[in-house]
């Protein structure tokens, strides 16, 4: 496991892949897996034990952390106000078909479901499985907490490193649904503007129609558009800048320590756990597949054709999966420009995922 | 010879600049790169030839649709 969180530590510095995510992580497993430390320590019922346990009291550094700030629900849902405060919803406003793009592409986190269905796990390990294939962290702890906290470590690593993976996993699948001349297609860069009325509205409408649609995902959706509202309104600049950055940064070291605390070998290196990690990979490539396919589908009814890389940046891995689009586009054509437009599903999905663990949320508990 | 402006997609701030006046580039060759969205975003060359007007700096803010080279080809 050392030798795990050396990988990842590389990954992040050399190679500069997510190192806000993948040294926070690479670091807290190698810490966790160094005997007698007791970050980890719970005591159940009056033994000190040397891993978290969901009903015990925790003792250790980093289960206290992880129990009050993670299990509790803070951490994750803060991290969607610093979302909030980081998003322009402006490239969705401006072309809300893309909207559909972001729902499309959360049909991995229901195919990946299923198959956990069918290889026995429970229906709620099933649902954190499968929420995975959002590519969202603070919302697989969520919902994974809420649903099946004794998988917490491996379904929110799954979800960490895929996020950080973006760039790797993602371009093959694009490859395999794609030719180089749908690639190509050129999108123009210039997006219709979108007033500042109509983005200080979008976070007060879109809050009351999903939370009154999925009541269980208020935590999130709330937080997330409160963000925005903090970002869009123009007066509240100085809370919407710590949002964004000096809370978002704090609350990134809390949470990625904790997650790297979690993989221990005892807990980590278990066929439940490796099969989370096998099935998130299945539910993440699927969402990326689907995006795909609809933005094709999309494109036999509409006269003004998309790229359908577009339909990719659905996961809601942002900007890391609208970044991969740009990139491949503009490989494919050097006069394309596809961020903004990929920008549009891409904060689509995010809405998308927390809105599909809401409804998986409500229809548990 | 036909002449070709590249123009900026969207509004950010130059990184720096690759290539200068009279420069020959290929086609996906980068032209400079841009700040924009907390991400570094090459410009690239849509044809090969040679740069003949170019006017741009290191740190300079641009916007979208403000001109970042005149390739003739």
């Amino acid at each position: 496991m050392i030798i795990i969180g050396g990988v990842l530590l590389y990954l992040g510095i050399a190679r500069k892949m997510e190192p806000l995510l993948l040294v926070p992580i690479g670091f807290g497993v190698i810490l966790v897996n160094l005997p007698l430390g007791g970050l980890m320590t719970t005591i159940v019922q009056g033994n000190e034990i040397e891993a978290y346990a969901v009903g015990g009291e925790p003792a250790g550094l980093i289960s206290r952390i992880f129990r009050y700030g993670l299990a509790w629900e803070i951490i994750p849902c803060f991290i969607f106000l610093g979302l909030g405060a980081m998003t322009d919803f402006g490239p969705l406003i401006a072309n809300p078909k893309t909207l559909i793009l972001g729902a499309g592409a959360q049909f991995g986190v229901y195919f990946a479901f299923f198959i956990a269905l069918l290889l026995g796990f429970t229906i709620s390990e099933a649902c954190s499985i499968g929420i995975i294939g959002g590519a969202d962290g603070p919302t697989t702890i969520f919902l994974t907490n809420r649903l099946a906290p004794h998988f917490i470590g491996a379904t929110a690593v799954a979800a960490y490193t895929y996020m950080a993976l973006v760039p790797i996993i993602q371009p093959p699948v694009i490859k395999l649904l794609t030719t180089k001349k749908e690639r190509a297609i050129y999108m123009k860069p210039q997006l219709r503007s979108v007033s500042k009325t109509e983005k200080i509205l979008f976070p007060l409408i879109a809050s009351i129609i999903i939370i009154l649609l999925v009541p269980k995902s208020a935590p999130l959706i709330g937080l997330f558009m409160f963000g925005n509202l903090l970002r869009e309104s123009g007066v509240t600049d100085r809370l919407a800048d710590t949002a964004a950055n000096a809370f978002m940064n704090i609350l990134t070291i809390l949470l990625g320590i904790c997650v790297g605390c979690f993989m221990s070998a005892e807990t980590f290196l278990k066929v439940d756990s490796l099969l989370v990690f096998a099935l998130g990979v299945v539910a993440f490539a699927t969402s990326t597949a689907f995006g795909v396919l609809l933005a094709k589908l999309m494109n036999l009814f509409s006269k003004e054709k998309i790229n359908p890389m577009i339909g990719a940046a659905g996961v809601s891995a942002v900007p890391m999966a609208a970044r991969v689009v740009q990139r491949m586009g503009q490989q494919a054509n050097p006069r394309n420009f596809l961020l903004m437009h990929a920008m549009g599903p891409n904060v689509a999905g995010v809405i998308g995922t927390v809105t599909a663990a809401g409804i998986f949320i409500g229809m548990l508990t | 010879m036909a002449q070709e402006r590249v123009e900026f997609p969207i509004t950010g701030k130059i990184i720096s600049v690759s290539v200068s006046q009279g420069s020959v580039v290929e086609e996906g060759d980068t032209l400079c790169l841009l700040e924009s969205m907390k991400m570094e975003n090459p410009i690239l060359a849509p044809v090969g030839g040679t740069v003949v007007e170019i006017n741009l700096s290191a740190e300079q803010v641009v916007e979208a649709g403000g001109l970042v080279a005149v390739i003739e080809y």
